[in-house]
This record gives C-alpha cells, structure tokens and sequence, in this order.
C-alpha cells in the first residue's frame, strides 16, 4: 500500500458518518438486501443438497465465529479455547435433549424440547465462562492465549472420561431439533414442497444467525460493547474513563461463552447429530480464530463471511472436487492441498490485509467509487472530497 | 523404588526435550516479543529432514543432522525475514497466527512428501541399547538427551554471556531503542534468535524421535506441552524454560508410570493434562512465572 493510499484511507476512516449505521442500513443496501434476500430464497428452493449444506455448516461456525469476535475480536481479550464452550454446549443439549438410556452404560438424556435444550446450552456454556473468566482474565496477551490453549486440552480429558454425558471415547448421539412429532432432519412435504433435511435446517439457522448477528453487532454499539472496545484499544485509559475493566472483560467472556454453546449444540447436531470428545479439538479452536482474522476482526460480516471462507470454502472444494485428485502416490492430496491454501491464505492476509475480508471489500468499493468520481470529472486530485464523499455514500 | 528412579530418569529425558523446544521459543519471545507457535513443526522438520537424509540417501547420521540443522535454521531465518518482520506493532493475535500459518504449511509440506508415515528416526545408536543398574534400564537416548541438553545450555551460555553477538541480542531483548541507538543491528539479533530457536528444536526433534521409535506428522504437537514449561519458567527466562521443561517432563511421567493406581479417581489420559493444571495454579500464584520479569501494570 502506498503511502498517499494509506492517508486517503484514514482520512476516510476518521471522517465522521452523521447518522448511526445499523447492520442493513441506508437506501441502497436495502436493494442489496433485497437482491439477497431473493438469491438466498432461490438457493433455498433449487440449489440442491450440496450446496445447502455447504450453506448450513457457514452458518452454524459463524455463530461461534461471532461468539469467538465479541471476545477477541471487540474486547481484545484472546482466546483459543473456544471449543471448550462449544464442547460444554453441545453436552447440554445433549443431557437435556437426548434419548433416555435404553442400555446400562448409555449416555443419559431427559428428552426435553428444541426450545429448552438449545437455549440452556448456551446458558450453561455462559455459566462456565463466568466460572473461568475471573481466572483467566487476570491474564493478558500471550498468557491468556496459552491458558485457553489449556481450556481445550482439559475440556477433551473432562469429556473423554465423564461417560455418563458424553458417551466416552466413543462418542454419543445428539438430540434433532423438531416440535412434537416434526423434526429438522427428517424431509416433509409442506403446500406441495417437498423439502429436504438440508432446506429445513437452512431456514432454522438462517433465523438464528440472523437473531445472534443482529445481537451482537446492537450490543456492539450499546454501552457494554463500547465498554468492550475501549479495554480492547486501550485498558488504562478505558480505566480512566470509568469502564470497570473486570465487569467489561467478563461480560464479554460471558457473552462469547453463550453464544459459543449455541454454536456448540447446533456443531454437535448438524450434519450429523453424532459427536466424539475429540471433536471439540485445538484444530477446530485455530480454525475459527482464522475465520475471525482472515474475516475480519470486530465485525459482524466479517464473522460471516470468515467462516464462509475457512469452513465453507474447503467443504465445497471437497464437494465438488475443485481440486485435481492426485493419482501417484506422492503427490498431493486434496486434502493436503487445501491445508496448504489454508496456510497460506492466513500468512497472506495476515501480511498484506489485517482487516480481512471487509477492509477488502470496503477497499475496493472506495477505489470503485473514486475511479467512479474521476470519470464523471470531479475533483480528482482533492483526496478529501473523494474520500468524504465515499465514506457519506457507503 | 527402582520403578520410581526409572520413571524419574525418563522424566528427566522427556523434561529436556521440552526444555529445549521451550527454550526456542523463549529466545524467539525474548529477542522480538513474538511467540512462535511453529515452534513445533520446525521440530518436526527437522527430525523428518535428519531420517530422510540417513534412510533415503543413505548419509551418515551427523551428516543428516547437520543438514536437517541447516534446513531449520533457514526456514526460520527466511520466515523471519519475509514475513514476521512486517507484522512489528501489530496485534498479538495476528502475530500468533501468522506462525500457526507457518505450522500449517510446514506440516503439510511434510505430510505432501509421501515419506512421513511410520517413519524411522536417524539414530547413531540402536534404540534399544543401554545399561542396567541397579534393575533400572538407563537407556542410550535418554542419557545422550540429557548429555546433549546441558550440552546445549552451555553452549547457549557461553554464546549470550561471552561472545558480541549474545551480547547484542542481550541488549536487544533488553531495550531495543537503547540498543539500535548504541549500534547494534537487530536484523542480525532476530535473525540469530531464530536460527538458534531452529537449530535446538531439530536437536530435540531427533532425539524424540528416537525416542518413540517410528514417528509421524504429529511430532509437533509435543511443542503444545512445551506451553507449560515456558509459562512456568517465565515466558522471557532462558534458564526457567529449561527448569519448566524438566519439571513438566518429570511431573508428566510420573502422573503416567503412577496413575493407574488412582485411576478411579482421575480417569483416563490424566498425565496429558497435567502440565497445564500445574501451569493453571502457579499462574494463580505467580503470573510472571518462576523466573519471569515481574511487570508491574496498575490502573
């Protein structure tokens, strides 16, 4: 990035936007949604089952992706253990909305509804988060990183040897959301539709990833998620400006944990409504906080469209097989040659585009814009009217 | 009594080995304040790199060595040069995971040859070999990992406390501006940490690898039990790190060789969790370690 360029986008960034942006704001982005909205509906109906699940895995690891971006991402406090919380999550709804043992030995459930399960693992979740927090908040940087690092190694030896919950090594079967005799995994036909497993649970996620992005980009610019922003930029000074640092560090903690549990209960449910302790591994902990960074860090989208790109992107790689399969026996796999594009792709962005893939987008929309400007004959060479002009019309 | 010496010897072993992985990322912390998380992977190239020289070209063993050394030090040196030195100021977190990049693509590399499953270390000895005494088998790799790791820390001595380039990353990690302002290049300090950091991670990458006798593409992940033994140490304390190591590896083996006695109590795997519950309670006690800089922070 050139040095004028660099300027440009701070003068951009530093002008201040008159009216509060929420999450769809502004005229234009309401044709946007629109548009969305529609081609969401179109895949919905005609895009088949591949793609649908390609969707539906996106969406279940935005929700943790968001949870891991309300701690890390909005109050700066790292953490690589948020599979820990998913892990405590999924088991929740697994105890609480399982099938009674049939069998001595089997892992137990109560049988209890959709409704209550799905709520109460994140609650649970967020119970063991304000049971850890004040531990580990006390810790910063490399430290915290570590300790959750931690998190993770207890959580699979508690999981693996807590028989009764989690079904040992082997794992256990996991409750199917449904109401009464309906359920999400099974095809209906609805006014002459027949829709599949995939369809229903894409409209029940697409509902809850609306409900938690919706939630956490409205806490972000409340009170408490500003609170959140000031200890992540600066602790001392937000201490100075009366943010009480310990209740803003748990409250995030908290809220990450829920939202994690959440995430955790629909990863144990979706796609196969079976889970093994091992799946709640360091692996998958490292792969949301690369859909965070490579995403985009404090940001709602960024959230979304990160775990499109780490859990979305390989799965239709692999579905499709955009990948060459390799016949000798030496050369790459596609398995390998994913996880060197993965890699990669997080050196690259972590060097060349901290913001991710939103300070991307945003970029070449302000260069379209600018390029826009210079056409219809404007002040090129005043950066500050392009830049004024461009960051008033996003 | 003998199984105790024999657990305790072993401990001892499995402790050097993470002291010398936790003692490559202290010098890496210590001289640019980064945490290299492929500290691990470096390992596990090196000791590839050493059975794949020994075994398919059919060099012998110091040769390999020297050569796995020498490809380590340079994948550490180019990565610090091209990559880490542009992430300066920037936020941990994008520092941590740029280096879990490079564990990725490290990894894989490893993996895309073909030749990592089930693969035999480069070993000057026979595995096996060793002495009794006493009804305790004191085995060849575990006395030449202890030799080698006071070895190592001598040399590490030697070089920071007696040469111009230890002395240069000493004032570096120190204080970097007083350092540049005196003169000192900090290109060739980082440079150093790494190459050092790479260089005793092969070490240890082939002594492990003897150790558990075939190894695989999950080598690394010993470097994830070498968190403990750094944090115990003091993140930035060259002697905590090998003191945290051999604590971990002694506690370590003997919570395993003990706790199929109690294993009513603690379950299964509870040795694997040990090195972070020990990390847990000191942090409690002691945030900056056994050794570490004690910040002082108030707000």
């Amino acid at each position: 990035m050139s040095a004028t360029q660099q300027q440009e986008d701070e003068i951009a960034e530093s002008v201040p936007v008159a009216r509060a942006r929420g999450l769809l704001a502004s005229a234009k982005n309401h044709m946007v949604l629109i548009f969305v909205a529609l081609f969401l509906a179109l895949v919905w109906l005609f895009a088949g089952d591949n793609w649908l699940l390609i969707l539906n895995v996106t969406m279940v690891t935005a929700i943790a992706t968001l949870g891991l971006n309300v701690l890390s991402g909005y109050a700066g406090q790292i953490s690589l253990g948020i599979t820990f919380f998913m892990g405590i999550g999924a088991y929740t709804a697994a105890v609480l909305g399982g099938n009674p043992p049939v069998f001595p030995g089997d892992p137990v459930g109560l049988n209890l509804s959709f409704l209550i399960w799905l709520p109460a693992a994140g609650i649970v979740a967020a119970l063991a988060g304000a049971l850890v927090g004040p531990t580990a908040l006390r810790l910063k940087g490399f430290y915290l990183a570590i300790v959750t690092l931690a998190l993770v190694f207890i959580g699979l030896y508690l999981f693996k040897n807590a028989r009764s919950i989690t079904g040992g090594p082997q794992g256990r079967a996991f409750p199917v959301p449904g109401f009464g005799d309906f359920t999400f995994a099974s095809p209906t036909t609805v006014l002459g539709l027949d829709l599949s497993s995939n369809q229903w649970y894409f409209l029940l996620l697409i509902v809850i990833l609306g409900l938690v992005a919706l939630f956490v980009h409205n806490v972000m610019r409340s009170r408490a998620g500003r609170a959140f922003q000031a200890v992540r930029d600066n602790e001392t000074g937000a201490a100075i400006m009366g943010v009480n640092l310990f209740q803003a560090k748990m409250s995030a903690f908290i809220l990450s944990s829920f939202l994690a549990g959440i995430a955790g209960a629909l990863w144990a449910v979706y796609p196969g409504s079976y889970a093994e302790p091992n799946t709640w591994n360091l692996v998958l902990a490292i792969q949301f906080v690369a859909a965070m960074l490579v995403g985009g860090v404090a940001s709602v989208w960024g959230s979304i469209l990160g775990a499109a790109f780490v859990f979305g992107l390989p799965l239709a790689l692999d579905t499709f097989s955009l990948i060459p399969q390799s016949t000798s026996n030496t050369g790459l796999t596609s398995g390998d040659l994913s996880a060197i594009i993965y890699g990669l792709l997080i050196i690259v962005f972590m060097l060349f585009e901290p913001g991710g893939i939103v300070a991307l987008i945003r970029r070449i929309q302000t260069r379209i814009q600018r390029s826009e400007q210079r056409r219809k004959g404007g002040v090129a060479g005043d950066t500050i009217s392009t830049a004024n002009s461009a960051a008033s019309s996003e | 009594m003998a199984y105790f010496i024999q657990l305790a010897f072993a401990g001892l072993a499995q402790g050097c080995i993470y002291a010398l992985v936790a003692l490559g990322f202290t010098i890496i912390y210590k001289s640019s304040g980064v945490i290299n998380f492929a500290q691990g992977e470096l390992l596990l190239v090196g000791a590839f790199i050493a059975s794949v020289a020994a075994f398919e070209w059919h060099l012998n063993f110091f040769l390999a060595v020297l050569i796995a050394i020498l490809v380590t030090v340079l994948i550490g040196v180019l990565f610090e040069r091209l990559a880490l030195r542009r992430m300066i100021g920037r936020p941990v977190f994008a520092v941590i995971m740029i280096t879990i990049g490079l564990d990725i693509l490290l990894r894989t590399g490893v993996v895309a040859t073909g030749l990592s499953n089930e693969r035999p270390p480069a070993t000057p000895y026979s595995i096996a070999s060793g002495i009794n005494f006493g009804g305790v088998h004191f085995g060849a790799n575990e006395i030449w990992t202890i030799i080698v790791t006071l070895l190592c820390c001598a040399a590490l001595y030697v070089f920071f406390r007696y040469t111009r380039y230890g002395l240069a990353m000493r004032a570096t990690a120190l204080d970097q501006e007083a350092a540049l302002a005196m003169g000192i290049n900090i290109r060739t300090t980082y440079a150093l940490a790494w190459g050092i950091a790479a260089a005793v991670a092969t070490i240890a990458g082939v002594f492990l690898a003897i150790n558990v006798t075939t190894f695989d593409s999950t080598l690394g992940g010993i470097a994830l039990v070498a968190f403990p033994a750094i944090i115990l140490g003091g993140l930035d304390s060259i002697p905590g790190a090998v003191v945290g190591g051999i604590i971990i590896g002694l506690v370590q083996l003997l919570t395993q060789g003990y706790e199929s006695h109690i294993t009513n109590i603690v379950g299964t795997g509870f040795d694997t969790i040990t090195p972070y519950l020990l990390m847990i309670l000191l942090l409690l006690v002691r945030p900056y370690g056994l050794f570490g800089t004690r910040k002082v922070e108030r707000v």
